[in-house]
C-alpha cells in the first residue's frame, strides 16, 4: 500500500469483494433495481414495534445472509465496519450485537458504505483476512430523526429526496474471487454554502466533483478508463450539477456516470421527487475501481 | 473548485437556476379550493348550530371542536398527510393543520413511551406556534391595556 498524489492510496494486495447481500423495503422493491435485491420486505415494520427496531432487524438479517452466502464462518471474520443514519448508530449496534465480531461503528451519512469499504480495505491490506462492511437506512426512522412526523400534512419541494429503506453489506477478503479494490481516494469536506435542507444534491455535488477530479489527477486516469462511475445519492439535480461541473473542468463523464439515488426509484411513477439513496457505491468519500 | 464556480455565491446562483421551483400556481389553486372547502364545512356546521337555536359563541366553539376532531381522526387514518400533500397551506392554515401538527408527533413518538415520547414531544411542531402565538397575544394585550386602561379598569 502506498500513497500516491494528494489523497489516494494504491493497494498491493488488492482487497477482494467476496460477496454482497442486501435487503430492501417495499418502495425499493417497486423500483427498477428490485431484481438485484436478495430480499424485499412487504412492509416497513417487518413485524417489529418501531421503525428503529425494524431497521436493526434489516441490518441483522442482511449480515446473516452475507455470512451464509459467502460461506465464511463468523468466527473467521476479523472486523466489522457498520453504520447508519440514526443517533449512536443504533441500527447497526443493536443489529450486530449477537455477531461477536470486533465492531467499528462509523458515520459518514451518505458516504458511510464507502467509508466502511475504505477502512476495511486498508485493514485487509494490513494483513487481516476477512472484514464485513455494512450500511443501512430506513425512510421512516430517518424522517423522524431529521425531519417531521410521517403523518404531518406538509408539502415536499421538488428538490427534496427520499431516503431508501434498505441495508447493504459486503464481505471483503484477502483471497478469493470477486471484484478488487485497487485504489481509494478519500474526499475532503467541500462546503459551497448551500443552506437549503431540501436540496441535498446541490450541497453534495461539489464534494463529489472535488473527489472525482482529485482521483483523476492522483491516478493519471480519465473518465473513459472506467466502465462506470457512481455516486451515492446526488439525485437528479445533483447528478446534473456534477456532470456540468466536470464538463467545465474538461472531463466528460456523462457516458459512464450515474447516481444510485437516480437508479433506485422511478421518478415518474414513484413520487419520490429528486430521490435519494444513501448506501451502496460512493459519494463524496471515495472512488473504488474494479479490475 | 475549478474555474467558473469560483465563489459560493456563483454556485448558489447556478443551483437556483438549476433547481426546479415548486409549482406555485398549482399549489395556490389547490390550497384555495381545499382551504375554501374546509371553511365551507365549518360554515355549514355553524349555520346548522344557529338553526338549531344555539347562540353564536357556542356555535363557533362547536365548529372548532368538530374540525379538530375530524382532522385528528383523518391524521390517525393516515389520510391527512395525503390531503396536505395536495392542499399545502389550504389544510395547514385552518384549525385542521394545527390539530394535525399535534396529533402527528403524538402518534410518531408513542414508541418512545407515554411520558418521554408522547408527552414530551407532542408539541415539537406546534410548539413554536404556541410560544409565539401566546407571546404576541400578551404583547397585543398589553398595548391594548396601555391605550385603553381607563376602559378596561372601569
Amino acid at each position: 500500500m502506498q500513497k500516491i498524489g494528494k489523497q489516494t492510496l494504491k493497494f498491493d494486495l488488492k482487497p477482494i469483494i467476496l460477496e454482497t447481500a442486501c435487503i430492501a423495503g417495499p418502495k425499493e422493491a417497486d423500483g427498477p433495481l428490485a431484481k438485484y435485491f436478495d430480499e424485499c420486505l412487504e412492509d416497513e415494520m417487518w413485524g417489529e414495534k418501531s421503525w428503529e427496531k425494524a431497521e436493526s432487524k434489516i441490518v441483522k438479517e442482511t449480515v446473516n445472509m452475507l455470512i451464509s452466502k459467502s460461506g465464511v464462518p463468523s468466527d473467521k471474520i476479523d472486523y466489522c465496519f457498520a453504520g447508519d443514519l440514526l443517533n449512536q448508530c443504533i441500527s447497526s449496534s443493536f443489529g450486530l450485537r449477537e455477531l461477536n465480531v470486533p465492531f467499528y461503528g462509523i458515520f459518514g451519512a451518505c458516504s458511510t458504505f464507502v467509508e466502511g469499504l475504505q477502512l476495511a480495505s486498508v485493514f485487509i491490506e494490513g494483513g487481516v483476512n476477512y472484514a464485513i462492511c455494512s450500511a443501512s437506512s430506513h425512510f421512516c426512522s430517518s424522517e423522524r430523526q431529521f425531519r417531521f412526523p410521517l403523518e404531518l400534512g406538509n408539502q415536499r419541494p421538488p428538490t427534496s429526496q427520499w431516503t431508501v429503506t434498505a441495508c447493504g453489506a459486503a464481505m471483503l477478503a484477502k483471497e478469493g474471487d470477486g471484484p478488487k479494490i485497487t485504489y481509494i481516494t478519500t474526499g475532503k469536506i467541500v462546503d459551497m454554502g448551500i443552506k437549503d435542507a431540501n436540496n441535498m444534491g446541490a450541497a453534495m455535488a461539489p464534494a463529489a466533483f472535488d473527489s472525482l477530479m482529485t482521483h483523476f489527477k492522483d491516478t493519471g486516469r480519465k473518465p473513459s478508463d472506467y466502465d462506470a462511475i457512481l455516486t451515492g445519492d446526488l439525485g437528479h439535480i445533483g447528478k446534473d450539477i456534477l456532470i456540468d461541473l466536470c464538463d467545465n473542468a474538461g472531463y466528460n463523464i456523462k457516458s459512464v456516470y450515474n447516481d444510485c439515488g437516480v437508479l433506485i426509484f422511478d421518478k415518474l411513477t414513484q413520487d419520490t421527487h429528486s430521490r435519494r439513496k444513501w448506501m451502496w457505491m460512493l459519494c463524496k468519500c471515495i472512488f473504488w475501481i474494479f479490475i | 473548485m475549478d474555474n467558473m464556480m469560483e465563489t459560493a455565491k456563483e454556485y448558489q446562483e447556478y443551483v437556483n437556476q438549476k433547481s426546479p421551483n415548486s409549482p406555485i400556481w398549482k399549489n395556490c389553486f389547490n390550497a384555495f379550493w381545499i382551504g375554501g372547502l374546509i371553511c365551507s364545512i365549518g360554515q355549514i356546521i355553524f349555520s346548522f348550530c344557529l338553526y338549531k337555536g344555539l347562540d353564536e359563541t357556542t356555535s363557533g366553539t362547536i365548529v372548532s371542536i368538530t374540525l379538530i376532531a375530524l382532522s385528528a381522526f383523518l391524521t390517525a387514518l393516515n389520510w391527512f398527510n395525503k390531503i396536505g400533500k395536495i392542499a399545502g397551506a389550504g389544510s395547514l392554515i385552518p384549525i385542521t393543520g394545527f390539530a394535525n401538527s399535534i396529533v402527528a408527533p403524538a402518534m410518531e413518538y408513542k414508541s418512545e413511551g407515554y411520558v418521554m415520547g408522547v408527552g414530551a414531544k407532542m408539541f415539537t411542531v406546534a410548539g413554536p406556534v404556541l410560544v409565539y402565538g401566546i407571546s404576541s397575544g400578551i404583547i397585543v394585550g398589553l398595548i391594548y391595556f396601555l391605550f385603553n386602561a381607563q376602559a378596561v379598569l372601569v
